[in-house]
């Protein structure tokens, strides 16, 4: 562990709480790149207020997370410290949103498959055993339907745009496609939530996922790649080379100027 | 419009947002969009980020008839001396609002 590093105990509704929380993190800071470089001014306030969006649910997930992890016993962790502060084998985010940014048709698609699957979450979370849980689903809610309706409007307009735009956003779905696997991959930490009924399992969440997918590709006239046998492992903690560099970013300033507020 | 085939640029809307329910949506500003849904989705995006809105309008630009300068004389100097015409000569109830 890096000096000034946290580490916070995985258990499994802590666990449950840093894939979320992280998914909504590492997204919410890949959309905030097109920030002065979306394609046109309006869409670039569009695609920043997203990724607002985002970090507000982060805030709320981590300093819940880390209040969960309190009562296991653990000194207790701001949404700051464990933003900012952890080493990254300790981030639970999907492989999906640490990849880099990529052109405008990339981001569309990723915005689209995880606004979906958040989108999921926040549906069944608003009826969590957690209250406090439920209370940010019900927020969060509302956010990711917004989110997934813009990403599937754009998709529908380059997948039937130009010959440039069409054969962008097929290039995106082959890269992307790879990486959906692990978005329904469920383990222990899925069963204990599932368990609990603090939330659903995410293997719970593949048909209605392929089902919402589906209609916007039909509309789009797209075919997805065949199922990959290839396995992401950020979930685990086993990250791309990317997410080094995404958090020597991130993390800069509070590495910098540790404790540092606004 | 007959310019767009050969421009780059999407078309120019102008934007109208309520901010609460009774009241009139006021012009609060333009933005390009390639249509009219996504003209919609912008102007949430641009002009109701810090909750200015319960409700947006947007009309093309170049869809709005306006009055012209040249005319302002003729038309609108000619209402400066009938003060008569103004509701001021009532006392209105004090809890009548947004008269």
């Amino acid at each position: 562990m890096q000096a000034g590093s946290n580490a916070i105990i995985h258990e499994p509704a802590v666990e449950y709480l840093l894939r979320l929380g992280d998914t909504t993190l590492i997204l919410g800071q890949r959309l905030g790149e097109w920030c002065g470089h979306a394609p046109v001014l309006e869409e670039d306030i569009a695609l920043t207020n997203m990724a607002l969006d985002l970090i507000g649910q982060t805030r709320a997930l981590l300093t819940h997370a880390g209040q969960l992890a309190a009562r296991q016993g653990q000194p207790t962790l701001s949404e700051d410290q464990l933003a900012f502060l952890r080493d990254e084998r300790d981030y639970r985010n999907l492989t999906l949103v640490e990849l880099p940014r990529g052109d405008f048709a990339f981001t569309v698609l990723r915005n689209l498959m995880v606004s979906t699957w958040l989108k999921l979450h926040w549906e069944r979370l608003a009826a969590s055993s957690d209250a406090e849980l439920a209370g940010i689903a019900g927020k969060a809610l509302k956010e990711a339907r917004y989110h997934q309706e813009h990403a599937a409007d754009w998709l529908l307009r380059l997948a039937g745009g130009t010959d440039e735009s069409r054969r962008r956003v097929e290039a995106a779905l082959a890269e992307l496609w790879r990486y959906v696997p692990e978005m329904f991959e469920a383990d222990a930490v899925d069963a204990a939530a599932a368990g609990s009924a603090l939330g659903p399992s995410r293997a719970e969440l593949r048909e209605p996922w392929e089902a919402e997918m589906a209609a916007v590709f039909a509309e789009a006239d797209l075919t997805p790649p065949a199922p990959s046998r290839f396995r992401s492992t950020s979930t685990q903690g086993v990250h791309t080379e990317h997410m080094g560099y995404i958090l020597a970013e991130m993390q800069h300033l509070q590495r910098s100027f540790p404790g540092g507020v606004w | 419009m007959g310019t767009e085939a050969s421009s780059n640029e999407w078309p120019l809307w102008e934007v109208f947002v309520r901010s609460r329910a009774g009241l009139d949506h006021k012009h609060c500003g333009s933005l390009h969009a390639a249509d009219a849904k996504m003209a919609v989705q912008l102007a949430r995006e641009v002009y109701t980020r810090r909750q200015e809105g319960s409700s947006i309008w947007v009309v093309r630009s170049d869809q709005i008839v306006a009055s012209d300068p040249g005319d302002k004389d003729m038309f609108f100097d000619p209402m400066e001396d009938k003060v008569y015409r103004h509701p001021t000569f009532y006392k209105l109830p004090p809890d009548v609002d947004h008269m």
